[in-house]
């Protein structure tokens, strides 16, 4: 099985709590014409990191670096939820099992389906489970 | 002593000055200097010879550490005080038992001058301890006779509830804190009706903050100038006219000087003031650059007493007097590249909040501190919080900023944004 398949970059990008930077983040990623699919922002303290899916993470990385922003690339992998009563808790459990840590995630609106974005610490166990479970993972090409 | 003038004051001051310039030479640092700047005691017939020594700096104190500037054997130093500390070293200050005697009856002095008597109960919230301004102004009141609360400093509450249950009269403080007390007095809901004088020292305090503590508190206030260089506090002190504060003129001669060209300035010149102080035995200092900005008052007071300095407010370096305790830039900056997680550029703001200093500092995370993860910020924010608090005994906030984004300067940096000016 092809785990790297499921890898997905995420961008991660530190930012000062300050007006205009999401903006400024954003607006960089439309110059290049660059899609974002998902993005969620962590805040701590006056500063925060702004994450985010696109379809060229290489290319956003390249720009976002070149503005001077501070980036970094997070490995994250993208669940398809089933959308019945339960489809959380399923998923949860699975990952619970193999006592893998969710660090954090955020949601989207996929075309089909809701998308849960996890960061686990273990990408590979992670990916092995869901998918020995007969879960949906999105792939990098469904990203591109 | 407090009245002397004219020839009687310069001859006496001329005196001492030789007699410092002696002792002086017993510590290896000024014996060189002496040497190289050809003068000699006998040299020092008048006042004016003072012109004739070299400057002593606090770099050239921080070079002496620990012991290096003691005139006397170990011996018969009976106590030392040192500063906050700058960059690595703080400066240490010896005593001898004289000159423990001579700092009290100073300290004496000065609050006989604003009324108080034995029959005072006086209060003492500064910090006991290395700091000069506890045990300075605790021997000094005992001297004096006053009830001395050693109430050091915290615990508002109870210090609020000691000030009403004896029935403190007179209160030494910060002015910063003397804020915070009268803030939490009131939310308390009393009024602190006994006390009737405050001496506040060590920070610089604005006209406008006097006029809304003396409101607040309803006391009289004064203000208190010292350095442990010059023993401590009560080197300087205003009389009850309030209106600058008499530099005690038998124990310190005062010089005010242009900081950059060295130049000696007169009355209502302002500048650094450098002093030599008269009676010290244990750690004499010529011509010492205090950093300090003031000048001297033109004209005479009416109480009769001798010269007088302005009140402080600046000072000649970048120092800055955080809740009493003295910063220096290049100190945070030493502090900060101990901290591979951040770069060493920084900006210092410092603010009034509610009363008490607040120092906010602005540092560029690294990269390569960066792994996308939110923890690896905060991670490196408390680092830097712990490192700070470490080594100035002072908690800041600090702010994570973005690589590159502070200013660079080429020369001397502007870091430091003071914006507690004229506020409150």
């Amino acid at each position: 099985m092809d785990i790297t398949k499921y890898t997905i970059k995420q961008i991660s990008v530190f930012s000062e709590n300050k007006p205009g930077r999401l903006a400024a983040i954003a607006g960089a990623l439309q110059d290049e014409g660059i899609n974002i699919l998902a993005f969620s922002i962590a805040e701590a303290n006056g500063f925060g990191v702004v994450r985010a899916l696109v379809d060229l993470p290489e290319a956003a990385y390249k720009k976002l670096n070149a503005m001077g922003f501070m980036v970094s690339f997070t490995d994250v992998i993208a669940v398809k939820m089933r959308d019945v009563p339960g489809g959380l808790f399923e998923m949860a459990s699975v990952l619970s099992e193999a006592e893998i840590n969710i660090e954090y995630s955020y949601a989207y609106s996929g075309r089909e389906a809701a998308v849960l974005i996890l960061r686990v610490d273990r990408v590979d166990s992670a990916v092995e489970k869901i998918l020995a479970h007969g879960g949906t993972l999105l792939s990098v090409d469904d990203f591109s | 002593m407090e009245t002397l003038k004219g020839e009687e004051l310069h001859a006496l001051q001329a005196k001492r000055l030789r007699w410092t310039v002696e002792r002086a030479g017993n510590v290896p640092f000024y014996q060189k200097m002496l040497k190289e700047a050809g003068v000699r005691p006998e040299d020092i017939q008048t006042v004016d010879d003072v012109q004739k020594l070299p400057f002593t700096r606090k770099t050239d104190l921080q070079g002496g550490y620990p012991f290096g500037f003691m005139a006397v054997p170990m011996k018969e130093v009976v106590r030392i005080h040192t500063t906050s500390g700058t960059t690595g070293k703080p400066t240490v200050v010896g005593y001898t038992r004289q000159d423990l005697d001579n700092w009290s009856e100073l300290i004496a002095r000065n609050l006989t001058m604003i009324g108080l008597t034995d029959e005072d109960i006086f209060q003492n919230a500064v910090n006991y301890g290395l700091f000069t301004g506890g045990l300075g102004f605790h021997y000094g009141a005992e001297k004096l006779g006053m009830t001395v609360i050693p109430s050091a400093t915290g615990n508002t509450r109870r210090q609020i509830e000691m000030i009403d249950d004896f029935g403190v009269t007179a209160l030494h403080c910060t002015p910063s804190y003397a804020m915070h007390i009268a803030e939490v007095a009131e939310q308390i809901g009393t009024t602190l009706p006994t006390l009737k004088t405050g001496i506040f020292g060590a920070e610089p305090w604005s006209a406008n903050m006097r006029k809304v503590l003396e409101e607040k508190l309803r006391l009289t206030s004064y203000d208190s100038y010292g350095m442990s260089e010059m023993y401590g506090p009560g080197a300087a002190f205003e009389c009850p006219e309030r209106n600058g504060l008499h530099i005690w003129h038998d124990m310190y001669l005062a010089e005010i000087i242009d900081p950059k060209t060295e130049e000696v300035l007169g009355p209502g010149e302002r500048g650094e003031l450098v002093v030599t102080p008269l009676m010290k035995e244990a750690m004499p200092l010529l011509r010492y650059r205090t950093g300090d900005i003031t000048m001297f008052l033109e004209e005479d007071c009416p109480c009769g007493r001798g010269m007088k300095i302005a009140r402080l407010h600046g000072r000649s370096d970048d120092m800055l007097v955080i809740r009493g305790i003295n910063v220096f830039p290049s100190q945070i900056e030493h502090i900060l590249r101990s901290v591979p997680e951040v770069g060493d550029e920084f900006l210092v703001y410092v603010d009034r909040v509610n009363h008490l200093d607040e120092m906010t500092i602005e540092v560029e995370i690294n990269r390569n501190a960066f792994r996308g993860e939110l923890e690896d910020l905060t991670r490196a924010q408390n680092k830097v919080v712990g490192a700070l608090r470490e080594a100035l005994n002072l908690r800041t906030r600090v702010k994570l900023v973005e690589p590159d984004s502070l200013p660079r300067y080429e020369g001397k940096a502007k870091r430091v944004i003071d914006r507690r000016g004229d506020e409150l």
